[in-house]
């Protein structure tokens, strides 16, 4: 499901429209995922704190969403701008890639909450497909 | 059985207090033929479903959102045997209506997104717990009876 030259013209059009707020977005969608889906709390055993919205998840919130901010900019070609971070989910963090789906549940519904008239179902489409995109790539190395 | 505390009744309650059955059935059916367009293979008979703008006014789509919102009604009022509850509609998924169950999580999430974008930031994280567990158990009830 490749991405169309609309859905990339949607995708940044979006992320330029939410980067204001990807702190709190990357904070929110974190948090919902490890209180939701508690087994992806396994991958963080070295935190002192897995509660929403503490120190650690912050932190960790902010530099995955730069990871996507990432990919926005490298939107046209994915598995060559993220291979630095494909080796590095490959080889060191090995998080199974089904856990790329749940985060990115996550984020969509943040999105829906904080920009709910800005995600249409067309930005929805066009983000959901965005990325399965990124979770692909970022699965590139793995085997 | 599925155990569900205090607070995961009152969440789940609450949402569906807030609930347009119109407006959130129509636009979480919408969303899931825009976002997960393979799933119009099961209206055929609903007419034009080329594209958001037609599927979003497309009447018997607003129809068919309230049915499903009136399904999930019955699973709330039977919060501790769903699973019996939805027997026969599991069957009817299965045998007549034949749908993939694997749909079944996918206009679920897209329920979720709706209720997102009314309930904001109402809809907290635990809430979000409680309401995925329920559309959880919903899911894995709808599935039960394929064969």
């Amino acid at each position: 499901m490749s991405l169309s030259a609309n859905d990339k013209a949607t995708v940044k059009a979006l992320w330029a429209k939410i980067a204001p707020k990807a702190e709190d977005i990357g904070n929110e969608a974190l948090s919902r995922m490890l209180y939701v889906y508690p087994q992806t709390k396994t991958y963080f055993s070295h935190w002192s704190d897995l509660t929403p919205g503490s120190a650690p998840v912050r932190k960790h919130g902010k530099k995955v969403v730069g990871g996507i901010g990432l990919a926005v900019e490298k939107i046209d070609d994915l598995f060559n701008g993220l291979l630095t971070l494909s080796e590095l989910h490959a080889f060191q963090l090995r998080v199974d890639p089904a856990n790329f789906r749940i985060l990115s549940h996550n984020i969509l519904v943040v999105l829906a909450l904080l920009f709910p008239n800005d995600f249409t179902p067309e930005a929805h489409l066009a983000m959901d497909k965005f990325f399965a995109r990124v979770a692909l790539a970022l699965s590139d190395k793995y085997r | 059985m599925v155990e569900w505390t205090a607070e995961e009744r009152a969440a789940i309650q609450g949402v569906f207090n807030k609930l347009d059955y119109e407006s959130v059935g129509r636009e979480s059916l919408t969303r899931c033929l825009v976002v997960y367009p393979w799933t119009r293979r099961y209206f055929g008979g609903f007419g034009n479903l080329f594209n958001a703008e037609a599927i979003m006014a497309n009447p018997k789509v607003a129809a068919h959102g309230i049915v499903v919102l009136q399904g999930l009604e019955k699973a709330l009022k039977n919060m501790d045997d769903i699973k019996n509850t939805y027997a026969s509609l599991s069957e009817f998924h299965s045998v007549k209506l034949q749908v993939d169950p694997v749909n079944f999580q996918l206009l679920s999430d897209c329920l979720t997104v709706v209720i997102a974008t009314r309930l904001r930031t109402e809809f907290t994280p635990d809430i979000q717990a409680a309401w995925q567990k329920f559309l959880a158990v919903v899911v894995s009830a709808l599935s039960r009876q394929y064969h």
